[in-house]
């Protein structure tokens, strides 16, 4: 794109107007991501608690995040008079600002990335590592204990997380030989037995420990104790109102979105369909195969996301010591235990074995999600006995 | 006048004018802001001159690491709600002495630097190379791994070594009074947040 403007004007605007398409088009993808998610999130909820959710505000209320938004927008943008002003007004956009900056690496489709950056892993995992200085910086600013409880709990707890997420990177890495996010998604193409997660033991189980280790840095339930509204009244968002307060979370969905676009661009194929036995972008064109990787992308994102969606409203939140027992005392021995496991695997195993794990684990798992899809449809329901069993039950 | 110079000029101005808020603000989060934006000036140059490992390394480190630690110790062990440095005149003036003197020791370095000949335009080496050289693949099998290896078990050590110093220490003769046993209680638990 650069090249086709340096036609227009000198090549420092060319960079420059370049750099601020790509920006606006990414500001706008995840703005509009986190409007959707934010209403899917409530369906979800809704469905899992067995009401509607949102349906007033537009078909299906799928306008209620834009009602939700008006709201927050014309709401008084207050400030405690104990708090720390400069820093409590920054640290929203800190946080966000880091989660952002991650979607500079992250492709969605091949050669569709806005900086190719040859360590990109890395520099997703760094960027997103300063997330949590704008969540302890709002709870130490507000002036306030329930705020100053969760930003303590979030740096424990993220800090933490951190070295077995990191770790669990390491488990495909040794795989793929890369560390470019696009060299990774390339490797994975063809059928989706191809895919990483299939690949052996070890890197399905990295993929499963990897999703549980960025829920927690993402600071989604059950690992929500940063905000913990039955202990600590909101957390560490307890003093903000309005605008700032929605920048948290347009941080917390984008930071959500760019840890499931690396689980699916290093476990699960990244932009192939798995079904297609060619690169999309060389057969029907580089608009055309992108337009159809970034779709999938996005939709294997937004499942990723719905499965975080799902966690949190099935599972009860953990107790603080609890959260830092699990990352402490056994994802990091088992994701240690994962990197030995993959060199071994890697060195050596025969590679007929190899060979044949793949087919072995993508199969079954197929197998293994339609039976459970059929077993939607067969499954006898219960119907309600329009009274509650217990001390109501009449004998 | 090109882009990069421009940028360069960009990012230079923000990390010399953060890292001088470092030592002008007396709230010591406020400093580890301004040092968090001078770190980020910092990384924002190796990127500018292509070294993203570098770069990413720098925020992974200082940032995630470092400064979210720093922060986490003044929020644990501050008495009052905003912990304030006060500094006397002579650390002023000894930290002068210190800083002109780096100063003009760097400053010279860097003006006395001969230049590789290589432009900004050369394709970089990437990460790779350092690694094959590291593990002794390349360069006649000079490998730096024991001594790396030696390091980073040293270093492990002395984690494990300040994590035993630090952690909350029973009496002996514990008098059984219900207050020190809750006050205990909670020290194992700020410690048990402290180690990692």
């Amino acid at each position: 794109m650069t090249d086709w403007l340096a036609t227009y004007m000198p090549h420092w605007a060319a960079v420059l107007v370049a750099a601020g398409v790509a920006a606006g088009v990414l500001v706008s993808f995840v703005g509009l991501a986190a409007f959707l998610y934010i209403w899917g999130e409530r369906k979800v909820s809704g469905r899992i608690q067995d009401r509607l959710g949102p349906t007033r505000v537009g078909p299906l209320g799928l306008l209620q995040s834009l009602a939700d938004g008006i709201k927050l927008i014309t709401k008084e943008d207050t400030a405690p008079d104990g708090a720390d002003k400069f820093l409590f007004r920054i640290a929203p956009y800190l946080a966000f600002v880091a989660s952002f900056a991650a979607f500079v690496a992250i492709p969605f489709g091949a050669g569709l990335v806005p900086q190719p950056v040859s360590t990109g892993v890395f520099f997703v995992l760094a960027v997103l590592s300063t997330e949590v200085f704008g969540v302890m910086l709002a709870g130490y600013a507000s002036g306030s204990k329930w705020s100053l409880f969760g930003g303590v709990r979030e740096a424990a707890q993220v800090v933490s997380y951190e070295v077995p997420r990191s770790l669990c990177v390491l488990v495909p890495v040794c795989v793929l030989g890369t560390l470019d996010l696009t060299k990774m998604g390339q490797q994975q193409g063809g059928g989706f037995w191809n895919w990483i997660a299939f690949h052996d033991p070890f890197n399905s189980a990295a993929f499963v420990l990897f999703f549980v280790t960025a829920t927690a840095g993402c600071k989604r339930a059950p690992f929500d104790l940063a905000e913990a509204e039955s202990e600590l009244v909101a957390g560490f968002h307890t003093e903000y109102s309005g605008f700032r307060w929605s920048v948290f979370f347009l941080a917390e969905y984008a930071s959500m979105f760019a840890v499931s676009g690396l689980a699916v661009l290093m476990f699960l194929g990244g932009w192939h369909t798995g079904f297609l036995p060619f690169e999309p972008t060389e057969q029907f064109g580089f608009w055309g195969g992108s337009a159809l990787n970034a779709a999938v992308f996005v939709g294997k994102c937004t499942l990723l996301v719905v499965v975080m969606m799902w966690l949190r409203w099935s599972l009860p939140r953990l107790r603080i010591d609890q959260v830092m027992m699990t990352c402490l005392k056994y994802f990091l021995p088992i994701s240690c235990g994962l990197l030995v496991g993959v060199g071994l695997w890697q060195l050596y195993l025969h590679p007929l074995i190899g060979a044949y794990t793949k087919y072995v684990l993508g199969f079954s798992t197929l197998l293994f999600g339609l039976v459970v899809f059929a077993s939607l449809f067969t499954a006898k329901g219960v119907a309600p006995r329009r009274e509650l069993e217990g001390v109501w039950a009449k004998g | 006048m090109n882009l990069t110079v421009v940028l360069f000029a960009m990012l230079a101005a923000v990390t010399a004018a953060s890292a001088v808020g470092v030592a002008a603000s007396r709230s010591v989060v406020r400093a580890a802001v301004w040092l968090l934006f001078t770190l980020i000036g910092v990384a924002g140059v190796y990127f500018l001159l292509g070294a993203e490992f570098l770069g990413a390394a720098q925020l992974i480190v200082y940032v995630g690491g470092t400064m979210v630690l720093m922060v986490f110790g003044v929020m644990i062990t501050n008495q009052g709600p905003f912990a304030v440095l006060r500094t006397k005149p002579v650390e002023w003036a000894v930290g002068g002495v210190l800083a002109g003197g780096l100063f003009v020791l760097l400053a010279t370095a860097s003006l006395n630097f001969v230049s590789s000949g290589k432009t900004p335009d050369d394709p970089l080496p990437g990460i790779s190379p350092i690694g094959l050289s590291f593990l002794g693949v390349e360069d006649g099998g000079k490998s730096y791994l024991l001594p790396f290896e030696v390091v980073s078990v040293h270093l492990l050590v002395v984690l494990v070594a300040a994590a035993y110093l630090a952690r909350a220490k029973r009496r002996v003769n514990q008098v059984a009074s219900g207050k020190e046993q809750g006050t205990n209680k909670e020290d194992t638990r700020q410690e048990q947040g402290v180690t990692p």
